[in-house]
């Protein structure tokens, strides 16, 4: 026995390096934290990452085809349904465009109120994201936190348009109707309390030992290569590139507000992290600004031809009546041209380009959503890099898929 | 800003240029389809333009027109803060020279008007489909693609004869 043995290692086999061949992998598009259906398909090296493909389209609903046999009116509504958690930021942005088409002043209240609304929108956003962020890493508590905070907003977005999520409360020339009674306790409450439940998600997560080795250093992208790769918003910000469209070319009067715009250095998954739990500090601050000095006036620029005109007079007047009708019926037809506006959204440069023909419709729209440009450097982030940073790197880009496929 | 970025274009590119627009202080200026990868090129790496940042590519479809289609891009420039737009003309059938060297996320948008439009791009590293599925028939976005047209998904046994109802 023993001898035998002893000739077995006497001899040692000659280990040759095993041939290795790579392996692909589907991940989605049912997948729970692709966030919707989006399919990557992964070449894999063992853990590590050779060739990644993003493959789009599942949620593709032809958005920018219907637009064209919309109304300029019927298209807001449409808006909505892109960016699903941010859909105030849709509306304003597409509405800026029609607004720069009819060259049409907003009054300074709808101003103000737009500017509430669609930063509550943007912490909306962030909350849905660091939620589904924290729970795809593995930090399960962070996301029931994070929608209870979610469901305030949600609620005072309701107050204002009657709906949750799809509220198209932006109108052409200012808002659909006045904020009701409640409006200015309800944000101030959420003013009050949010500050501190954005520490308590910053108590979870930023010097959370786990969260630092899922985040640090993963995903790293260089400013040359994300603005090369078309990447804006948060994701560009947390390369150390200070761009924020808010504060380079003001709408909506953002120019009357102070606020900073938080960068980072690094353009890691954790940076990204810092920058957008920042950016809903600044939100805040701007959210306090413009509630303390909302202005008196109307809240729509009644534009003849363009904007409804009030209902207490659709009721008394005839000509007010007729002009209502054939509003509704057949919309208002902007000059013949082109205009391209973009805003900051939650996710980055979100801008609509939309040519007229001078018809009632829009001849074409074309969304420039940013979560698209984003997701194209996907690649770019997490080729060669181990398999368990995907799951990191998808939720740290902020993708809704709706936006994407339109 | 616009009289600048102009001027600059004109010195190098005089016979480039086929028509400028200004509407609402957007200027808007069509070149010759060949001519667009050196102008980009051009417009990103002027000391005084510096446009590093392509926000959007698109296609729009004039049907009665002959060239048929424009390919529309949306300039930004973040250092410099301004904005340009451009447009090359082509139609149906022909090919437009690829930015992708220029700025990588042409590709994605490229792509997307190939599927839309079916507008091809000379010299696109991946030039296939991205929303619509591989094997769709037809560009949706073009004008006479109707809007509420719907293909056959599931074709298996179509040959086989409707089972008829005595």
């Amino acid at each position: 026995m023993e001898e035998k043995m002893q000739s077995e290692t006497d001899t040692p086999k000659k280990i040759e390096k095993p041939e290795t061949e790579t392996m692909i992998l589907n991940m989605g598009p049912q997948h729970p934290s692709t966030h919707g259906v989006l399919r990557v398909v992964l070449e894999l090296d063992g853990e590590t990452v050779v060739k990644a493909t993003p493959d789009i389209g599942y949620l593709h609903t032809g958005i920018e085809k219907t637009m064209e046999s919309k109304t300029y009116n019927q298209v807001i509504p449409l808006t909505d349904r892109m960016d699903y958690v941010a859909s105030l930021s849709n509306n304003l942005a597409y509405l800026l465009a029609v607004e720069k088409l009819l060259d049409i002043q907003v009054p300074p209240k709808a101003q103000f109120i737009r500017v509430i609304l669609t930063e509550l929108t943007r912490i909306a956003s962030h909350l849905v994201w660091v939620g589904s962020h924290a729970h795809d890493i593995g930090a399960m508590s962070v996301l029931l936190y994070a929608f209870r905070e979610r469901e305030a907003l949600l609620d005072i977005f309701e107050l204002v348009s009657g709906q949750r999520m799809m509220t198209s409360y932006f109108r052409v020339g200012g808002l659909a109707k006045d904020i009701p009674e409640g409006f200015d306790s309800r944000v101030r409450e959420v003013l009050k309390t949010f500050p501190d439940k954005i520490n308590d998600y910053e108590n979870l997560l930023t010097k959370n030992r786990i969260w630092l080795n899922r985040t640090v250093g993963v995903g790293a992208i260089s400013a040359k290569d994300a603005i090369d790769s078309g990447v804006s918003g948060p994701i560009l910000r947390a390369c150390g590139v200070e761009w924020d469209i808010r504060k380079s070319n003001p709408y909506s009067g953002y120019d009357e507000f102070a606020f900073d715009i938080p960068t980072r250095k690094n353009g890691d998954v954790y940076d990204r992290y810092l920058v957008r739990v920042e950016e809903m500090r600044q939100s805040l601050r701007i959210v306090r600004q413009a509630l303390d000095g909302i202005p008196e006036g109307d809240f729509v620029e009644r534009v003849p031809g363009v904007v409804l005109p009030p209902k207490e007079e659709v009721l008394s007047n005839i000509e007010a009546l007729i002009f209502q009708f054939k509003l509704v019926v057949e919309g208002f037809c902007p000059p013949k041209g082109e205009v391209y506006h973009s805003i900051e959204s939650p996710k980055g440069e979100l801008g609509y380009y939309i040519v007229s023909d001078g018809t009632n419709k829009p001849y074409r729209v074309k969304v420039r959503p940013p979560c698209f440009v984003n997701l194209s450097a996907l690649t770019k982030m997490i080729e060669g890099r181990l398999i368990a940073d995907v799951v990191a790197v998808i939720g740290s880009i902020d993708i809704v898929l709706g936006e994407i496929d339109r | 800003m616009n009289e600048i970025i102009l001027k600059n274009l004109k010195e190098k590119f005089t016979d480039s240029i086929v028509e400028v627009g200004e509407f609402r202080h957007e200027l808007t200026i069509v070149v010759r389809k060949d001519d667009i990868v050196p102008i980009c090129q051009f417009l990103r790496d002027d000391p005084e333009l510096r446009f590093n940042f392509l926000s959007d590519l698109c296609g729009v479809d004039y049907p009665e027109r002959k060239p048929r289609f424009d390919v529309v891009y949306n300039l930004y420039s973040i250092s410099k803060n301004h904005r340009v737009r451009f447009k090359v003309r082509v139609d149906d059938g022909e090919n437009v020279p690829s930015v992708t060297p220029v700025w990588g996320t042409a590709n994605w948008h490229e792509r997307e008007v190939f599927d839309m439009f079916g507008i091809k791009f000379d010299g696109h590293p991946d030039l296939r489909r991205i929303l619509m599925s591989e094997d769709w028939e037809g560009h949706p976005l073009r004008k006479d693609f109707p809007l509420t047209k719907e293909e056959v998904m599931f074709n298996y046994n179509k040959d086989r004869p409707p089972r008829t109802v005595k």
